[in-house]
């Protein structure tokens, strides 16, 4: 009786792990998470379906806190505790219904996972080619995968055809701190209204 | 007049490019610094970015879109007969910036794609091995010659340019070959001219290339629009980042994306 018990236990334990953990592997990561994207993204699913996936495939896949502090630049040293809890929360929300937006317009993306390159113990940039339709050309798409701890890589920046959308995004929040005197309070409001619309 | 501006505004690049070599220790540190670019007249610029923007909207936009119904080999073959046109100004870029191997590949894909292309309308060039390694012009080439980029400002309809694009653009119109046999139909010391051409075919050349651009790249604009919280200071970065990787004629971000400031973000 116990040993089915524990046969059991380890079934659910080991069914589990593989619906939830991706590979340690940086390109298998990658090719893991585009096959996934891949079944989110058919075109018979509905908006809301895709939506609701994909932020929970983010939530798993990247490094969120990492490119919210990269995103607030110099300015991050700046926010008290509380400030940068509050920011936190507002980044994610704020993320995801970008990258989730970004990406339900798409359906049946054909990702070609290409090669890899070690930068460094903390950095791995993977190489994949978003094959051309007869609408849009073919796209070049690096992933910056962060791999301080190789056991879970996680994504910090997609760079599309050699533009990074971190560094993008990092730039435009500069900029709406800036043009506000360098009130960040001011960047929290802009993210509010992104949320809410 | 133009001739006159030209030479005043390469005058002044001159002292750019000796202030950024007297600065730089190698292309490499050159290729990865930081491509942020000071806004000289920003309210100017964004005022000329609404401008942009609205007749993107009223005009391009929807041509765009009209030019997005055609059966997609035209669309693809007309954007093939630009850009074998286009690669003319390329070649000049090529030569001034010594590149002898794109050059070499350059005239070989114009060579096959006028002749065994039918007027560059096909491509085979690339089927033969003679990959298209992207455009020129002389504002990379300036870049390449180690010029700043200068001040970044936004110019009415022509969009986003800084210092150094922007007399590249002047600098273009005197090495595009398109250019010059166009606007000089009589023959002239048996150089340049054609009595077959006008001026209005180089503005037909010249704005179905925008068009067959606008039209490649309507989702993403449109993207773009619904996720930026300033979409300004979004296509600045854009474009700065684009130009500095054309510059380094690098396919690869770890080449000119600049890693110093993902480092101190340690999260697990």
């Amino acid at each position: 009786m116990k040993k089915i018990f524990f046969i059991t236990i380890f079934l659910i334990f080991s069914l589990t792990q593989k619906s939830y953990g991706y590979s340690s592997d940086p390109k298998q990561f990658i090719s893991e998470i585009v096959e996934e994207a891949k079944g989110i993204l058919v075109e018979s699913n509905t908006k809301e379906f895709k939506t609701k996936k994909l932020s929970e495939m983010a939530l798993k896949t990247v490094d969120i806190k990492g490119v919210a502090y990269y995103s607030l630049g110099k300015y991050r040293k700046e926010l008290n505790d509380e400030q940068l809890k509050e920011y936190m929360l507002l980044f994610e929300k704020y993320f995801l219904k970008s990258f989730t937006s970004r990406l339900t317009d798409y359906s049946d993306p054909k990702i070609e996972v290409l090669s890899v390159e070690i930068l460094n113990p903390k950095y791995t940039i993977v190489k994949s080619l978003l094959l051309a339709t007869d609408k849009k050309p073919e796209v070049k798409i690096e992933w910056r995968v962060y791999t301080k701890n190789p056991d879970k890589p996680l994504i910090r920046d997609l760079i599309i055809e050699g533009l990074s959308l971190a560094r993008t995004q990092k730039e435009e929040f500069t900029s709406v701190i800036e043009s506000n005197d360098g009130d960040v309070t001011k960047l929290f409001i802009t993210l509010k209204e992104f949320i809410a619309k | 007049m133009v001739k006159k501006v030209f030479y005043i505004l390469c005058l002044s690049l001159f002292f750019q490019i000796s202030t950024a070599n007297a600065g730089s220790e190698g292309s490499e540190e050159l290729s990865k610094s930081n491509n942020s670019a000071e806004e000289c007249f920003e309210g100017f610029s964004r005022a000329m970015f609404k401008f942009n923007h609205g007749l993107d909207k009223v005009i391009f936009k929807p041509v765009a879109k009209g030019y997005r119904a055609l059966p997609a080999p035209i669309r693809k073959g007309t954007g093939n007969a630009v850009d074998n046109l286009r690669s003319l100004l390329t070649l000049s870029n090529n030569l001034l910036q010594g590149d002898l191997d794109r050059a070499g590949n350059t005239v070989a894909r114009f060579g096959i794609n006028t002749t065994a292309g039918i007027l560059g309308f096909f491509d085979p060039a690339t089927k033969l091995g003679f990959e298209d390694q992207g455009k020129e012009d002389f504002g990379q080439t300036l870049g390449t010659w180690g010029a700043d980029s200068g001040c970044y400002f936004v110019l009415p309809v022509l969009g986003p340019t800084t210092t150094r694009d922007a007399i590249g653009l002047v600098g273009n119109v005197f090495i595009d070959p398109v250019y010059q046999i166009t606007h000089n139909t009589e023959i002239r010391n048996g150089v340049v001219g054609n009595g077959n051409y006008s001026e209005h075919n180089y503005y037909y050349y010249r704005t179905t290339g925008a068009v067959d651009f606008r039209a490649k790249n309507i989702e993403s604009f449109d993207s773009l629009e619904e996720n930026s919280i300033d979409l300004y200071a979004s296509l600045k970065s854009l474009y700065l980042q684009n130009r500095k990787q054309k510059i380094a004629n690098s396919t690869s971000s770890v080449e000119t994306q600049d890693d110093s400031d993902w480092e101190e973000i340690d999260t697990n």
